[in-house]
């Protein structure tokens, strides 16, 4: 939708604000009526806002998820958080697995070597951008795996990000990386972050991840340059034994194409 | 004063705890029998309901409870809170700042009071603006959290509407009649020409006299730097009586002070516990450290309060350093910290922390009521931004509601982005118009030294009213001046 500014008489003031347009995505220069945004702007708002909301309570579709993933093996798992409702008031929930998906991972753990890279694929706060991208994802990051075993892919309903800790030490995995969906913002519903953690088991602090964010189409990470970021880090992850913090710190040193962390002047939501 | 029979403090039986004696709190209502084992208790389970205090476990375990609760809390003696610190002294610093400040010739005239009795005193009509003021030192955060757990939303909003913390830098905010606002321009890439044109943008809307305050998207010395640099030249060009500030954490800030850099607030991000600040990697000597090195810097041109914080109940909460409190109590706690540092400017970022502990619009209002409440008793500077995430039950109709309701209970300030889209942080703020909708409907102006400054520019007509648009030749001139905004 167009936006029009304050006085759209003079081409002058057209042609700056178009020139301040291109500098920033903000909504700036949208005029007004009264004290009001004009119509436009408002139904513009809105439905991006529903958009965003669509995409929180989006159920993931995880038998399509298996056939875009095939031949991949896929394991499908349930988090503690029973619906979407539970799972937004408590996140605590989304970071366990439910007691049947955990007496179902005990019994598939390998017994002898253990895989190298576990993927788990969790609907997180939007299961759409999931199905969009997810399995371009996987595959774009096996890859860069080469050498590696990679276990069966999860796929997890309900899931927060730090529900890979339970999962990848069920299955006993070197590493797990877990894709999920982003807190979808009024610009981009269906973003994806990666988060790896070594040795992974509950208890994990966020400080002992990579996280790689804003893997989308709009002028985010294509799915090829957050795979070869990811290879990267895990071949790092192995090669140094740890990851997180200390593995960003040495990193961004030796390459500067690993993503930062999240700003840290406000909490994470 | 409630139809209950509640025995508080001098029954029950006696647990040692922390050195000290603990009470036991017993509530009788229509029939019911309630116990609760501390004041903590008491205050968890009075507390209006929200998802913060599920998460911990704490919220009441019915209604009627809830409501049994609020009597036995009524009944508590204000000097109890003296008596029994919620959370230990031996640990925690925020108790022994709380402790050690308190005023005792302020609460003296209080000190009768229970719970219930200050309510009432708060809600007298005799009790006037210079006896809130008054009262505030003798007041500690834990009081005013009990006491706004007795209070309905129109009470917070009286009470608070006619207690005034002003504070000024290079311009005066918080008197009467007067709604400052926070003009945020972030930038997912902290461009500073997108920055510059945000700037622009609320600047045109009368927005920006509380501070032009930045959250950068990376968080770091150089890039902070150049963005200080930045603001100081266009503030500075245009003789905008205004403070700018980048949100960096408080050690980028005393870094950026050793090497010069122009900055006029210290901001930083508290909460409740010793616990919870080291969670954002400051403590109290940290904080008095870079006031000091902020007041050195001298400049203030009406005043030198430098400080610049922003809280937000839950915070203690996710950091697992709540020490069992509910978390609107410590949130209050917070403002115990804020009011040491004599701050030019405090808000609650009331919604951005989601739903899992704010769940819905019922809950985000009821809590920016709160919190707007708690720290002008405890004489902070309260501002509040006004926001929401795409995960909560929230929308523009809740932060329409929330924003009336702060505008008529005499808030310092509020935070506007343009659109009410902050494209780095991915929230829903107010947006430069809904500034220009409240100070409309309600009759609020900006700071007096802004407002000055608004007429000269052209911005504002002689009415006191936003111009349609001020006069183009001179926006063009004023953004083709220099480099970032051309």
């Amino acid at each position: 939708m167009k936006r029009t500014p304050d006085d759209p008489s003079g081409p002058t003031t057209a042609d700056l604000w178009d020139r301040l347009r291109c500098t920033t995505p903000a909504r700036i220069g949208l005029g007004r009526v009264g004290h009001a945004l004009p119509l436009g702007e408002v139904l513009d708002f809105q439905l991006a806002h529903a958009r965003a909301r669509d995409a929180v309570h989006g159920v993931l579709d995880r038998d399509a998820l298996g056939q875009a993933l095939a031949p991949l093996p896929i394991v499908m798992v349930e988090s503690a958080a029973a619906d979407r409702a539970i799972y937004l008031r408590r996140p605590d929930l989304g970071r366990q697995l439910s007691p049947a998906s955990a007496r179902m991972l005990a019994e598939l753990a390998p017994q002898d070597d253990p895989w190298d890279v576990l993927f788990v694929l969790g609907d997180g706060l939007s299961p759409g951008a999931v199905e969009t991208r997810g399995p371009a994802l996987v595959k774009a990051a096996i890859g860069e795996l080469a050498g590696l075993s990679i276990g069966p892919v999860i796929l997890a309903h309900q899931a927060r990000v730090a529900l890979g800790d339970p999962v990848g030490e069920a299955l006993r995995a070197r590493i797990c990386v877990m894709i999920v969906g982003e807190r979808p913002g009024l610009s981009v519903a269906d973003s994806l972050g990666i988060y790896l953690t070594l040795a992974p088991r509950s208890g994990r602090r966020d400080s002992e991840r990579n996280c790689i964010s804003n893997i989308h189409d709009a002028g985010g990470l294509s799915c090829e340059e957050a795979a070869r970021k990811l290879g990267w880090l895990v071949r790092e992850a192995l090669r140094r034994g740890l990851s997180g913090v200390g593995l960003k710190e040495e990193a961004s040193l030796a390459s500067p194409t690993v993503a930062d962390l999240p700003p840290s002047s406000r909490p994470t939501p | 004063m409630v139809g209950q029979r509640a025995v508080p403090p001098a029954i029950g039986p006696r647990h040692a705890a922390g050195g000290r004696y603990r009470l036991r709190y017993r509530g009788d209502f229509r029939g019911g029998r309630y116990i609760f084992s501390d004041l903590k208790e008491v205050l968890a389970k009075a507390s209006p309901a929200r998802s913060g205090d599920d998460l911990a476990g704490l919220s009441a375990d019915s209604e009627a409870q809830r409501v049994v609760a609020r009597a036995v809390l009524a009944d508590v003696p204000l000097t109890r809170f003296l008596e029994e610190p919620l959370i230990p002294y031996e640990v925690d610093e925020v108790t022994r700042l709380i402790c050690d400040s308190h005023d005792g010739a302020a609460f003296a005239p209080l000190a009768h009071l229970t719970v219930g009795g200050l309510r009432d005193w708060l809600l007298d009509g005799a009790t006037d603006e210079a006896m809130l003021s008054a009262a505030a030192p003798g007041l500690t955060p834990e009081m005013v959290a009990a006491v706004s757990k007795l209070m309905r939303n129109q009470d917070l909003i009286a009470v608070a509407r006619k207690t005034r913390v002003v504070t000024s830098f290079r311009n005066t905010i918080g008197l009467a009649g007067r709604l400052s606002t926070r003009l945020q321009p972030n930038h997912p890439s902290d461009d500073p020409q997108g920055i510059a044109a945000a700037i622009f943008d609320g600047l045109l809307y009368g927005v920006g006299d509380a501070v032009i305050g930045i959250n950068p998207a990376t968080d770091n010395v150089p890039g902070a730097l150049a963005l200080l640099h930045m603001l100081d030249e266009l503030r500075e060009l245009y003789a905008i009586p205004t403070q700018s500030c980048v949100l960096t954490h408080v050690t980028n800030s005393l870094e950026l002070m050793r090497r010069g850099a122009p900055v006029d607030l210290v901001f930083q991000s508290i909460a409740g516990s010793e616990a919870a600040n080291r969670g954002f990697g400051v403590d109290l000597s940290l904080l008095a450290e870079a006031r000091d090195a902020a007041l050195a810097q001298e400049r203030g041109t009406v005043g030198q309060n430098v400080m610049y914080f922003e809280t937000g109940q839950g915070a203690a909460l996710s950091a697992d350093a709540h020490h069992g409190l509910d978390q609107q109590t410590m949130e209050a706690r917070a403002y115990g910290v804020a009011r040491a540092f004599s701050p030019l400017l405090v808000n609650t970022v009331v919604g951005f922390i989601g739903p899992e502990y704010l769940y819905d619009g019922k809950q985000i209002i009821r809590a920016g009521l709160e919190d707007h409440f708690c720290g002008k008793l405890l004489g902070v500077p309260m501002g509040c931004d006004i926001c929401y995430t795409n995960h909560a039950e929230a929308d523009q109709d809740d932060m329409d509601n929330l924003m009336v309701l702060l505008g008529v209970a005499g808030c310092n300030f509020l935070i506007c982005v343009p659109g009410s889209d902050d494209v780095m942080l991915s929230y829903q703020s107010l947006s430069y118009h809904d500034a220009l909708y409240l100070r409309g409907t309600l009759g609020l102006r900006a700071a007096p030294e802004f407002e000055v400054w608004l007429e000269k520019m052209g911005v504002l007509d002689g009415d006191g009213s936003i111009r349609a648009l001020a006069d183009p030749a001179r926006l063009t001139r004023l953004i083709e001046h220099r480099g970032p905004l051309a």
